[in-house]
């Protein structure tokens, strides 16, 4: 047998190996983060979160359209998500023989991994193509087809943490299943069921791809969705390739209030959980 | 001696009942109840009367069938995807398996209690007694509250708990919460309360204070409890079935059952030989 010494050794040797890969991971998001909060930070003031964009070679200005524009736009496209994620969630935990659900499954899965784009171009032409313009509107279902199979994965694993016995304790008393789901399990899941939803709207609302051809842009605030609107992802985009150093600026500041979004996002999910499913 | 008389038939071996008392009903009653696990029978050809206002135990060692017939009387296997149930289980004469029968109004009549405690978490005490009334709208406050107390009191749980009725559910200790999940079940007024070893996992208090409840209990409604321990089967009922290795091979008032035993096997088990 080996000495207890060489064993520690073992273990520490591999303890570092670990925490060095972990840095080395780590590091890069580090980096970013530092660099856009630096950058970003300093540009950061009243106007950015209160006026319009100025024409191009005009210093100041700011996001508000861009601002309102992806809490809209996500904000809509949480709602049209959310009873078709939630739905889907119930369908694989609660009803495993459903007939829908061998499709269903690859489907939700194919739909998470397939490129952010690509649901851009699918609303396109299910909204931009038919209502002939490009709109807000667009933007929140390209927003809605990110959000639903991320929802309905994760209402699909909370729901399977609710112990059985809470959905025979309701069969039991003679209640028909569908209400023993919606009142019952559903209620137990609810922390759950919640931080779901915020992480595929903080998912979503980073995205700039599929805005490119729905929400398109605008210069005006609007809170029309039947017009083009603007999102902080698409204007930081548009800003970030132009050639005026005060966009630049801008830039950075749009990525450090998008950061600032998503992680309020993550953190009101982390508050949701606590102590819960 | 006994107001009843038991003996088995020799020709079927399934234990018939000479009765002495007209007065007994039979308000459940399982014919040639068989249910498979896929290739593997949990309860094989089990005969058994279910009497009005009686309490049944259902004995026998871990394994042997008892609970996987109790759940066959409410049609719970339907839930369980590998398992299925012929045979046919006669509520007041109606086939509960008959085509065309809903399992949702089955489970309404014939009420369960389950090993652990379940009250639902989410839910108050209050919120857990109506549970069954309000999900199907029954809405009416006054009606509400006249249930909650009259099936709490009836549960035992009423005193204990009239002052803090709107309190979380498991803020309750586990004897309360297992009183609670009987006064939730008889809230919705079944015919039949089945109960699958209600006490196994209470305190010695706690599980006297249900099996004095049983004996009150029956009065309103007719009981069927599994239970692992004899001495309880002795205590809270009025008939006994005998179960082993998915065969009822015994059946009779819990007297004469317990007394002298007409099978080998039954003996056995009751004297400590094996289980």
């Amino acid at each position: 047998m080996r000495s207890l010494q060489a064993r520690y050794a073992r273990d520490r040797l591999i303890l570092l190996v670990v925490v060095i890969g972990t840095i080395l991971a780590a590091l890069p998001l580090a980096l970013v983060l530092g660099y856009a909060l630096v950058n970003g930070f300093s540009s950061l003031n009243w106007d950015f979160f209160t006026k319009g964009p100025k024409p191009p070679g005009e210093l100041g200005g700011g996001m508000a359209p861009a601002i309102v524009g992806t809490l809209v736009i996500t904000g809509t496209g949480l709602l049209i998500a959310m009873p078709f994620g939630i739905g889907a969630g119930i369908l694989l935990a609660e009803y495993p023989d459903n007939r829908l659900n061998p499709t269903l499954r690859p489907l939700s899965d194919t739909l998470n991994g397939m490129p952010a784009i690509l649901k851009g171009l699918l609303a396109y032409v299910l909204v931009v193509k038919t209502q002939g313009s490009f709109s807000g509107l667009s933007g929140a279902l390209a927003m809605a087809f990110i959000m639903v199979p991320i929802i309905a994965k994760t209402t699909e694993s909370v729901l399977k943490l609710v112990p059985w016995h809470i959905r025979e304790a309701g069969l039991a008393l003679g209640l028909p299943r569908w209400r023993v789901i919606l009142s019952l399990v559903l209620p137990a899941a609810r922390g759950g069921v919640v931080t779901g939803l915020l992480l595929a709207t903080a998912r979503a609302a980073g995205e700039a791809a599929p805005l490119i051809f729905t929400a398109f842009g605008n210069t005006l605030l609007t809170l029309d969705l039947r017009q083009p609107m603007d999102a902080l992802p698409l204007r930081l985009y548009a800003y970030a390739i132009s050639p005026y150093e005060d966009w630049h600026r801008q830039a950075w500041a749009a990525a450090v209030v998008l950061l600032g979004l998503i992680v309020m996002t993550s953190l009101l999910a982390r508050w949701f959980t606590r102590g819960r499913l | 001696m006994s107001e009843f008389e038991a003996s088995a038939n020799p020709q079927t071996g399934h234990t018939e009942i000479l009765t002495l008392d007209p007065s007994l009903k039979t308000r459940l009653e399982a014919r040639r109840v068989t249910v498979m696990y896929g290739q593997k029978a949990g309860v094989k050809d089990v005969d058994m009367p279910i009497y009005t206002h009686k309490v049944t135990a259902l004995i026998g060692p871990s394994g042997c069938g008892k609970t996987t017939f109790l759940r066959a009387l409410n049609r719970m296997h339907d839930l369980t995807p590998s398992a299925r149930v012929t045979g046919e289980v006669l509520l007041d004469g109606v086939n509960v398996y008959a085509p065309g029968v809903d399992p949702v109004e089955v489970r309404r009549k014939i009420g369960m209690v389950f090993q652990k405690p379940n009250p639902f978490p989410t839910l108050s005490i209050y919120g857990n007694v109506v549970a069954g009334l309000r999900l199907v709208g029954i809405r009416k406050k006054s009606l509400l509250d006249e249930a909650v107390e009259r099936a709490l009191t009836q549960a035992a749980l009423w005193d204990e708990v009239k002052d803090r009725l709107h309190a979380p559910s498991m803020s309750l200790s586990g004897g309360q919460q297992q009183r609670l999940c009987i006064a939730r079940a008889l809230a919705v007024e079944p015919e039949v309360l089945l109960m699958d070893e209600p006490t196994s996992a209470l305190d010695p208090i706690s599980t006297q204070s249900i099996e004095d409840l049983l004996t009150e209990l029956k009065n309103h409604v007719t009981i069927v409890i599994v239970t692992h321990n004899m001495q309880q089967a002795g205590r809270v009922s009025d008939f006994t079935g005998f179960f082993l290795n998915g065969d009822l091979v015994e059946f009779g008032p819990t007297n004469l059952l317990f007394t002298t035993p007409k099978d080998k096997r039954t003996e056995a088990y009751i004297t400590g030989r094996f289980g």
